[in-house]
């Protein structure tokens, strides 16, 4: 375990950096979009499903119906905001070393946002009749 | 941080192994396949095979590994003292699974018995990893009962329900299976307390004469400390003790939420 290098007490580095007394939202909100996810997952596999073949026109004008709409944002932002915070743990789990573990993170993030904001946009385009 | 790889001088070299035959005329012969590593050599690990005489052998796996020290190889190296599953010390890996050698039975295990040290642990020698990153976790929860109201001149009382909530907790011996057979734990081992070190201070949150449970929680709400837990469950599954440190870990983020909600 020690190297010439490090010659802290085993107890200083358990202890490490402390508590970062952070946690608990990230869990917490990991599971409450997760329940929310589920009627919403469930609404959208089922309409595309029932709505297949029906053709461009036709799904056009279900994403421009405000219920419709409303559901799509809600799903949109749900599924990334989930999707963030599992690939956090991923990337805290697997990526070794502060520096990438940090890019991997910041790219993440970047990615969810740009994909959340890109999808939303385009339901509002429809739904707004841009 | 994460390992995926092994370091170059932890391989198990596979020609290496030295095969110990049985005496003659044994007719009960259990082959045991035994981690042998010699820090001072500089060699490799390598797995040495010794054929017991199962007749004049005890049942379980640490009365094979007492037997082969005593009559064949010296030199094999392991941790040992109560002999019945009470002082933790010969935790290892035995075909497949962590657990105590002095209760588990050679008649358990088919064909032959792999011996390894347990998982992802610096090996010291042989069967004998360090668990000094292990026990200073262990210290960093300061495991003790914490009060601020004057100590009584008789006992601190406690409820018969009170004490049993501590039930599944107070009879983990800290022998290290289940933190070496979890996966956070040898990613994350640095700064993920583990599922042993997380029952451990469950037991104080939970016990009713304590009064400094807002300053554990304090001290265990950390993405890594606590939260590297994902419910994989490796941890129940092979505890020689048959306790549940997932569940205490639950236990633990149930409180994180009730406080915040």
């Amino acid at each position: 375990m020690s190297s010439p290098k490090d010659l802290r007490s085993p107890l200083s580095r358990a202890r490490g950096l402390g508590s970062a007394k952070e946690g608990v939202r990230h869990f917490w909100a990991q599971r409450v979009s997760a329940v929310a996810l589920i009627p919403l997952a469930l609404w959208f596999v089922f309409s595309v499903v029932q709505g297949s073949g029906a053709g461009y026109g036709a799904a056009r004008n279900w994403v421009a119906a405000p219920a419709v709409s409303v559901l799509l944002v809600l799903l949109i932002v749900t599924l990334l905001y989930h999707s963030l915070l599992g690939v956090q743990v991923v990337i805290e789990d697997y990526v070794g070393g502060e520096k990438k573990k940090l890019a991997a993170l910041l790219l993440s993030k970047f990615t969810h946002a740009l994909v959340a904001v890109a999808g939303i946009f385009a339901v509002l385009r429809i739904a707004l009749g841009a | 941080m994460a390992e995926l790889t092994l370091p170059k001088n932890s391989q198990i070299d596979k020609k290496a192994g030295k095969h110990h035959p049985a005496p003659a005329g044994a007719k009960n012969v259990r082959t045991f396949k035994v981690y042998r590593y010699d820090p001072d050599s500089g060699a490799n690990p390598r797995v040495d095979s010794y054929d017991v005489d199962m007749d004049r052998c005890g049942p379980m796996v640490l009365d094979a590994l007492i037997k082969i020290k005593n009559e064949v190889d010296a030199s094999l190296t392991f941790r040992r003292s109560c002999r019945e599953g009470i002082c933790g010390s010969c935790a290892m890996n035995i075909d497949g699974t962590n657990t105590l050698a002095c209760t588990k039975a050679c008649s358990e295990i088919k064909n032959e018995v792999s011996v390894l040290p347990l998982p992802h642990l610096p090996v010291v020698k042989d069967l004998v990893p360090d668990m000094t990153h292990f026990y200073a976790q262990y210290a960093s929860i300061e495991p003790w009962l914490k009060t601020d109201t004057p100590a009584p001149t008789r006992e601190r009382l406690q409820s018969e329900d009170e004490r049993a909530k501590l039930d599944g907790l107070y009879e983990c011996i800290l022998c290290a299976c289940c933190s070496t057979s979890c996966p956070s734990y040898w990613w994350n081992g640095d700064r993920y307390l583990g599922p042993a070190i997380l029952l451990q201070a469950y037991r104080w949150l939970e016990d009713s004469r304590d009064e400094a449970a807002g300053e554990r929680l304090d001290a265990l709400e950390d993405p890594f400390k606590l939260y590297r837990c994902h419910t994989i469950m490796n941890c129940t599954k092979t505890c020689p003790k048959g306790l549940n440190p997932a569940k205490a870990i639950a236990g633990i983020k149930k409180m994180m939420v009730e406080r915040n909600t």
